[in-house]
């Protein structure tokens, strides 16, 4: 039996609901929440800031630093063992390849921007949802980027393209395939590409296909919660309202 | 055909187009790609006739001869001072730059800075590899004796001083606090009663969250004749 519906009832190239925020995390210097089901990434982003041990520093110029963690108690019932392991250096290396893509640290010689990348509750997507919520989080933190990265999971599910598994769906009783995608949303370049199982060659090009169009609609939601940090709230926008045009107009 | 794709004072992502065509110039925080302007920070638009630059909103102090900054000392070395700047490096001053005063040799150097004071300084050179050099020889230039010391975002310093110092002379004048803004966005306060103290903290703090919104002058005029009780005169008569 083909795979037609799906678990949960979405259509087949609809994500979960997604949520972001930026500037959750005070003393940070860039921060936000990506959430998109069951998934919840934070990214924390610290600096430019001095890097030591010395020999990790570039005199041309800056570096990034991603730590990929995923909190003890954020899978399905046992313990996470806290700590890095294999699989989490493994992620945090490629998501760092991903954003490096973008940042721009030619200014900050010497110097590193770490990213934390915390996941406090996982439901698969867990990787994409970290590099949507690192890439709004350095941007929050007035790094100089080409571009943002908007990223997804596409895949297969018995021979059916869909977008956005869920961990029911990795674990689906038949051939899966799961591709994490990540793309800088104005070029469609492709930062990130990996995969896991077995998928054909038309359906994988149509999975990638897939990936990006929902990747430029994970884009959208991403630079409006960048922005949504500036905006007026409450009561300091009716008086900007009422005080008009007579703004100053110093810098 | 040119075509503008923003408008003026709009908060923009990296990576937003900003213009098409040849006849707008991408100025700071801008940079192009083909026939189009492309943002690379984020930042408030401003569109300078062709040129298109923008004002960022966020991001780490970048070290610039002829600034003055508040800086924190952190090490004592052979013969000087390490001070933290709140960037992502540290700033060196030297024996010869920090007193006009004969310091013999092997003298204590605390007995001038001692680790954990603030000083008020100047930066002479940044190398390329962003090594700083500071002097403590200049108007007003000093030691900070008590007083608070608080942090923001070195991107609106500008706002928080205002236009020639407008707007920070107006918070000294309702909340009879002295005041000293770095440009590494340091701020150092002093006031007589520790209550106005405390307000000229919280105007600074709504001004760096504000900032970028039309009208600041009037809000923080309004807010802190509300908050203190007294009419407050702007000289000059501007904005």
């Amino acid at each position: 039996m083909a795979y037609e519906k799906r678990l949960d009832g979405r259509k087949l190239d609809e994500t979960r609901p997604i949520e972001a925020k930026t500037g959750v995390i005070e003393r940070a210097d860039g921060s936000a929440m990506f959430k998109i089901g069951d998934t919840i990434a934070y990214a924390a982003v610290y600096g430019p800031r001095e890097l030591y041990p010395r020999f990790m520093q570039d005199p041309e110029k800056g570096i990034i630093r991603v730590n990929y963690n995923m909190m003890p108690f954020s899978g399905s019932g046992d313990r996470i063992r806290p700590g890095p392991n294999r699989r989490a250096k493994e992620i945090s290396m490629v998501i760092e390849k991903a954003l490096l893509s973008v940042v721009d640290l030619d200014k900050f010689p010497n110097s590193v921007v770490d990213i934390f990348i915390e996941l406090p509750q996982t439901d698969a997507g867990t990787r994409c949802a970290g590099i949507c919520a690192s890439a709004m989080a350095l941007a929050d933190a007035g790094i100089v980027m080409k571009d943002l990265v908007s990223s997804v999971a596409v895949g297969s599910v018995d021979s059916t393209v869909v977008a956005d598994l869920s961990y029911d769906e990795e674990a689906y009783d038949g051939v899966v395939s799961d591709i994490p995608i990540a793309i800088l949303p104005n070029t469609e370049e492709i930062v990130l590409l990996q995969m896991d199982g077995e998928i054909s060659k038309e359906n994988l090009l149509k999975a990638v296909k897939l990936g990006k169009k929902v990747c430029k609609d994970i884009y959208k939601i991403q630079k409006k919660a960048i922005k949504e940090k500036y905006e007026l709230k409450g009561e300091s926008k009716k008086e900007s309202a009422s005080s008009g045009k007579g703004g100053d107009k110093n810098e | 055909m040119s075509k503008l794709l923003t408008k003026d004072k709009e908060v923009v992502v990296p990576g937003e187009h900003l213009a098409e065509g040849m006849d707008y110039l991408p100025g700071a925080g801008t940079y192009r790609e083909g026939e189009k302007i492309i943002s690379s920070v984020l930042g408030l638009t401003r569109i300078e006739g062709r040129a298109i630059k923008l004002i960022p909103l966020s991001g780490k102090y970048l070290p610039k001869r002829g600034d003055m900054i508040i800086g924190r000392v952190f090490e004592i070395a052979f013969s000087g001072w390490r001070i933290d700047t709140e960037s992502a490096y540290q700033a060196m001053l030297n024996m010869r730059e920090a007193t006009s005063d004969f310091i013999p040799k092997g003298a204590n150097l605390t007995k001038y800075f001692d680790f954990g004071d603030y000083i008020v300084c100047k930066i002479t050179n940044v190398t390329s590899q962003n090594l700083i050099d500071i002097t403590m020889k200049g108007p007003g230039l000093r030691k900070l004796k008590g007083g608070r010391v608080i942090k923001v975002n070195c991107h609106k310093v500008p706002r928080i001083i205002g236009k020639k110092g407008s707007m920070v002379s107006m918070i000294k004048k309702a909340t009879d606090c002295k005041i000293i803004v770095g440009q590494n966005g340091v701020i150092w306060l002093q006031g007589e009663d520790p209550k106005m103290e405390l307000l000229a903290v919280k105007t600074i703090k709504k001004i760096e969250k504000e900032a970028h919104i039309n009208g600041l002058t009037d809000r923080i005029k309004k807010y802190l004749e509300k908050e203190t009780g007294k009419k407050i005169e702007t000289d000059r008569g501007e904005q």
